[in-house]
């Protein structure tokens, strides 16, 4: 294992994140403030609890899910894709490193980015809400495994990505989209009896679900079913980042 | 091209001349003198390269690069000089074939092959907002090296970035870009070294700093690999020249040798009065006639068992020519290597 790439490429990565570090902090915290102030307050006060909790408070783990996926996603995407185009891919192709150092490295990066702005904003959230954290190792742990997981699928769309065009595809046209319609704002059984069945074919229910659960110790679906689903998320990722590397997809002639 | 030709070579020798040390850590079994020659290095053995579209970049390329030496890799847009680089380097996937780098197989001991090598591509390409410093140290970095910052100073000091070392990349001029290729490229201490097309479009200052810095590896038992538009460089600095061609090598050659073995020579012949037209005596030699009728020119080829001038100046007596001086002159790789692409084309 060529550890030194590994960190190197860490780096190099976190560096382009360090240069942006107030728009990364500042774009989340105010984001999550508007969404306090139009959910939480403007909207939230006139809801009643959800499932005994807090309008305001209910939607935290929707909200710090939402970000740390379309984060986890862009910066992954972004960061291997932009060596593409600019041609800078040249080096990577070249050193005396595996595809699978090349993917620790930048999903390493891309998972730690999204960890920062979702901790930044739970932080945030404690401002606006009064949260009680009933599982946090297993709030840590879904936490670390959508980051893990959703940044392995930017990478996936990075290297698949011909354009910036298309970049910007999958996020904007399917995860946004099953995000939002995931569960991040409101509790599946608030739906007619149709829309519930339908959803439970989006992935991300079980994500947020099991999420929601290790505040609240409360779920959409079992616990049980949300740690498969992201699990069987992962393994799907790994899959395809294997077949890549045998078949250097789109990337190496 | 051509004006450069003399600058080039002044430079090369005064580059010889100067004890201006990169500080490359020779390792001791490579070290040689100037121009001995060891075993070889990288070892192609037919290797092909077809793309998707069924384009045949790679038509069975076999070659030997031996330690230390600077071989020049010749030929045209499109020959399959950057195809083979990239093949050897891991860019691109060889369809068939094996290569060996110092050793080690290029794809079952990859890693051992690519710490060997370092690469300086043809095209500039850089992270626009990384600054100079960093993007160097992440190069040593991703070839598994320990940061060392003596050296990398050494290595940016020689290629006059230091100044510029926490400057962001788009920041600097094409020049500088691509002193930063060659700084990234030389950072991890590569035992092998390929410039593609490294001199196209810079300006004649990098050019003399660049050759000074080949010179330097070499002399640190470095070999170096270097494809260039630029035949005067080959002739200037090559040991070796190697010309592909449509996918193929035409010719591997020392480039002394290639020069004396396949070089035409030009006859001169000035005359005492001018003459108005080539004699018909002499029309067999396809004799060239100055504007001013007062020379005339005649080519042969130096491998050819009867050059034809004993011949010739005799015709010319007996044609009641007489002659003031005459002059021979080598023909230069540039006309060699045109020569040997028409052949290979014919």
């Amino acid at each position: 294992m060529n550890i030194l790439a590994i960190s190197a490429i860490y780096r190099f990565e976190m560096a382009r994140f360090f240069r942006t570090l107030l728009q990364s902090f500042v774009s989340p915290v105010l984001s999550t403030s508007l969404y306090f102030v139009v959910f939480g307050a403007a909207i939230g006060s006139r809801i009643d609890e959800v499932e005994g909790v807090s309008y305001g408070a209910f939607i935290v783990p929707g909200l710090i899910m939402l970000s740390v996926m379309t984060q986890a996603i862009s910066a992954a995407s972004f960061g291997i894709y932009f060596p593409k185009f600019i041609g800078t891919i040249f080096e990577l192709l070249s050193a005396p490193v595996t595809f699978f150092e090349i993917v620790i490295g930048y999903v390493g990066a891309a998972a730690t980015k999204a960890l920062f702005i979702g901790t930044v904003i739970l932080a945030t959230s404690a401002l606006f809400v009064d949260l009680q954290i009933q599982y946090p190792l297993a709030m840590v742990a879904f936490l670390l495994m959508t980051c893990i997981s959703f940044s392995l699928f930017g990478f996936i769309i990075g290297i698949w990505a011909q354009s910036f065009e298309q970049l910007q595809l999958v996020p904007l046209l399917i995860v946004t989209p099953l995000v939002f319609l995931g569960g991040s704002f409101y509790s599946i059984s608030m739906l007619p009896p149709i829309w519930q069945t339908v959803t439970l074919f989006n992935p991300v229910v079980y994500l947020v679900s099991g999420f929601r659960w290790s505040f609240f110790g409360q779920a959409d679906v079992s616990i049980g079913l949300s740690l498969f689903a992201i699990a069987a998320f992962t393994a799907l990722c790994l899959f395809l980042v294997w077949r890549i590397f045998k078949t250097g997809y789109r990337i190496r002639s | 091209m051509r004006k450069c030709t003399g600058h080039l070579r002044d430079v090369y020798v005064a580059h010889r001349s100067q004890g201006i040390r990169l500080r490359h850590k020779p390792l001791p079994a490579m070290r040689m003198k100037s121009g001995d020659r060891m075993s070889a290095i990288v070892e192609v053995k037919d290797l092909r390269k077809t793309y998707a579209g069924g384009f045949e970049a790679l038509k069975g390329v076999s070659l030997e690069i031996e330690q230390g030496e600077i071989l020049a890799l010749l030929g045209p847009n499109g020959a399959g000089k950057t195809t083979l680089i990239s093949a050897l380097c891991g860019i691109t996937q060889p369809s068939s074939g094996t290569a060996v780098v110092g050793g080690h197989d290029i794809q079952d001991d990859f890693r051992e092959a690519r710490r060997l090598i370092g690469l300086v591509p043809q095209e500039v390409a850089l992270e626009p907002f990384e600054k100079v410093l960093n993007t160097v140290r992440f190069s040593r970095g991703l070839f598994g090296k320990p940061r060392d910052d003596a050296l990398i100073e050494r290595i940016l000091r020689q290629l006059t970035l230091w100044d510029k070392r926490d400057a962001q990349l788009k920041e600097l001029s094409g020049g500088m870009k691509r002193r930063v290729l060659i700084a990234k490229a030389l950072c991890h201490e590569p035992r092998i070294l390929f410039l593609d097309e490294p001199t196209a479009g810079v300006d004649v200052e990098l050019r003399r700093d660049m050759w000074q810095i080949v010179e330097e590896l070499r002399r640190d038992g470095v070999t170096i690999i270097l494809t260039t538009h630029y035949i005067e460089e080959a002739e200037a600095i090559a040991d070796r020249v190697a010309v592909i061609n449509g996918g193929e090598i035409l010719l591997v050659e020392e480039k002394a040798a290639l020069m004396k073995q396949l070089g035409r020579k030009v006859l001169r012949i000035d005359l005492t009065s001018a003459v108005d037209a080539v004699p018909d005596a002499l029309a067999g030699y396809d004799l060239e006639m100055s504007g001013d009728g007062m020379s005339l020119t005649y080519t042969y080829d130096t491998r050819a068992e009867r050059t034809g001038i004993t011949r010739l100046l005799q015709d010319l007596a007996s044609a009641g020519i007489t002659l003031r001086d005459i002059q021979t002159k080598e023909s230069s790789l540039e006309e060699i290597f045109v020569d040997l692409v028409k052949e290979g084309a014919a």
